[in-house]
């Protein structure tokens, strides 16, 4: 049985020698004139504005974080969808309970003022 | 009523007690949010939201104790129907509640946000309550980030305190850390079992799955995680400066409640589902009880920082709850109950006293600001002096009895050197736990208006009273808690071999 996944142990292992010949080869074989250009962190992308450490203002983490929720509500929501019909009145109460601890947790958010932007 | 969980219907009377506690951790919040006002710059007012959560916890306490008097049935794969559950339940929401009815002059004064503060040792309280009757590792370890994510952030309550984000910061990555080994350990105990059911691990186990490398790697796993969680040598380190640095309410329910449940996990983990590996954890558990003991206490001698000093005696009393826990007899696991009791409230009286002297504030914490408080404020200080003595385990307090009980368990299952060692570090402690009362008594204030004028309402000051009046009553009839515990851990050590027993354990690894 486990024969039958010898391909696979070979191309995996032909793979992986593949990969990192490639990089040992390049490190090996090809010459470095470093300029200036070369060394930027996107070589031939946009000219750098700054430093990447730049402060900006914690609202985005409050959108992040916000998102994040109902993100994974979505998730948990649309497979209850699915199967709405075999899950029947009991998958439609435990969805609401949970509907239910979220809203408590927007009420909060909404109260507190983490959704107006100024 | 009897519960055979044939129905989901049925869990909702198993966990009405958890239940209740989640809907009222949730009204707390709304209701702190809606009373709060933005504008004023005036400190809260912590006592009306403290009140609400205090019958919260009561309605809790009562519908648990409605649960365990009138429902029946073994309990479910998930969740647990045992006397260990319930008396549990108890010891963590009377945590919950001290923690509560001690902080309202705290918050008030530190301007914390009131009903934040409630709502999260609320859910926290949650946490623990599944900690106590999860059977399931999964779940279980649900209910550990419950508890844990909440305790991070009472840690780093206070925003505008540095030390208080610093310790935050630090029992964060320490303590996601430690989760990491226990949900290792869960992995590899379900790759060795098949199972992540305690019951089902305990026979898989049992049948002889003993000595696969998965089983003891995952158990190995398992007790190191709960080590961080309980704070035992050499998995403290962490302990000090998040106890030192947190808020002192949050300090106070961290080393109370949060210790006491993760004990709780740590022993219906390894009596459900390893006791028949008694013999190969018990070695593991004999070195972190002794090392806890020792260090600790030793350490404790040098602090004049009197929370630093209670932070390392919290450690050192883990040491004598791991005592019983590698004696594992019905005596020893009674035992364990009653001075998880014990220790939450004393430690928790104590660090309200703490709290009074340092005029609610993270300051004024060191050995010479207890000059001249006993004779300022006598009624403060007697109760102090009676947490003092019973921390310390001195005869006539609950603290006694509750060693004493402890090295009754031990010496049931013979084991001779650790409960030598525990006398000795007993009356090593006493040293440091009486300096403190010397300077509060014997020693004159820095100036005579010192102590004059200290803030502890009247609530607070009955909770202190209380809670020195209790300790005092159990040091001296024990009896009845006593056989409440041992009534709730019935059968719960049953699954370590007795043959061992009575043959006696090897007294030393």
């Amino acid at each position: 049985m486990s024969s039958s996944y010898l391909p696979v142990l070979i191309l995996l292992g032909l793979s992986a020698v593949n990969a990192v010949g490639m990089v040992v080869a390049s490190q090996i074989l090809n010459p470095r004139r470093a300029t200036s250009e070369k060394d930027m962190p996107y070589e031939s992308g946009m000219v750098p504005l700054g430093d990447t450490r730049a402060r900006f203002s914690v609202k985005f983490y409050m959108v992040a974080i916000s998102f994040i929720i109902f993100d994974l509500e979505a998730i948990f929501l649309i497979p209850w969808a699915v199967e709405m019909r075999t899950l029947g009145w009991e998958g439609f109460a435990v969805m609401s309970i949970f509907l239910a601890v979220l809203v408590v947790g927007l009420v909060y958010e909404w109260k507190k003022g983490g959704l107006d932007w100024e | 009523m009897v519960l055979d969980f044939s129905s989901n219907a049925d869990y909702i009377w198993a966990l009405l007690p958890e239940i209740l506690l989640a809907i009222w951790a949730m009204g707390v919040l709304l209701a702190g949010v809606f009373t709060e006002d933005n504008d004023s710059d005036a400190p809260g007012d912590a006592t009306t939201l403290g009140w609400l959560s205090l019958l919260g916890l009561l309605v809790v306490a009562a519908a648990n104790g409605w649960v365990y008097g009138a429902v029946e049935g073994d309990g479910s794969p998930m969740i647990a129907m045992d006397g260990f559950r319930f008396f549990a339940n108890w010891l963590l929401l009377a945590g919950a509640a001290l923690t509560i009815l001690l902080s309202f002059p705290y918050l008030t004064r530190q301007r914390l946000q009131i009903g934040e503060f409630y709502a999260l040792v609320l859910l926290a309280t949650l946490g623990m309550m599944f900690m106590a009757s999860a059977r399931n590792l999964i779940l279980l370890f649900l209910a550990i980030e419950t508890m844990s994510v909440a305790a991070y952030v009472l840690t780093a309550f206070n925003r505008r305190d540095r030390k208080a984000s610093e310790a935050g910061l630090k029992y964060f990555l320490l303590g996601a850390f430690s989760s990491a080994f226990l949900l290792y350990g869960i992995a590899l105990v379900y790759g060795g079992t098949g199972t992540v059911n305690l019951q089902e691990i305990g026979e898989a186990v049992a049948r002889g799955g003993a000595f696969s490398p998965l089983v003891l790697g995952g158990m190995a796993l398992l007790a190191i995680g709960f080590a961080f969680k309980v704070a035992a040598v050499p998995f403290h380190m962490w302990t000090p400066d998040v106890y030192e640095g947190a808020p002192t309410p949050a300090t106070a329910f961290m080393s109370a409640a949060v210790k006491a449940a993760s004990f709780i996990a740590f022993v219906r983990v390894f009596m459900e589902a390893f006791p028949a590996l008694h013999d190969t954890w018990y070695p593991v558990v004999w070195w972190l009880a002794a090392l806890t003991m020792i260090i600790p206490n030793l350490i404790a001698l040098t602090q004049t920082n009197v929370k630093r000093m209670l932070a390392y005696s919290s450690v050192a009393h883990g040491g004598y709850l791991l005592v019983a826990l590698a004696a594992a007899n019905h005596m020893a696991m009674g035992a364990l109950l009653f001075y998880l009791l014990i220790y939450s409230i004393m430690n928790i009286g104590a660090l309200a006293v703490v709290m009074v002297v340092a005029n609610h504030d993270e300051e004024a914490l060191d050995l010479e600001d207890y000059a001249g408080f006993g004779w300022k404020q006598p009624v403060l200080a007697t109760a102090f002096t009676v947490f003092l003595l019973s921390l310390a385990g001195f005869p006539g307090t609950a603290g006694f009895m509750a060693k004493i009980f402890i090295l009754q368990g031990a010496v049931e299952s013979q084991l001779w050197t650790l409960a030598i060692i525990l006398a000795l570090v007993t009356v090593l402690s006493y040293y440091y736990y009486l300096r403190v009362a010397w300077y509060m008594w014997m020693r004159p204030g820095s100036s005579e208006e010192r102590h004059v004028r200290v803030w502890a309402p009247i609530p607070m000051r009955a909770g202190i009273v209380g809670v020195a009046a209790l300790l005092i009553f159990l040091g001296i009839f024990p009896g009845g808690l006593l056989d409440g515990a041992l009534d709730a851990v019935q059968g719960l050590a049953a699954g370590v071999p007795a043959a061992e027993l009575v043959s006696g354990l090897p007294d030393s690894p």
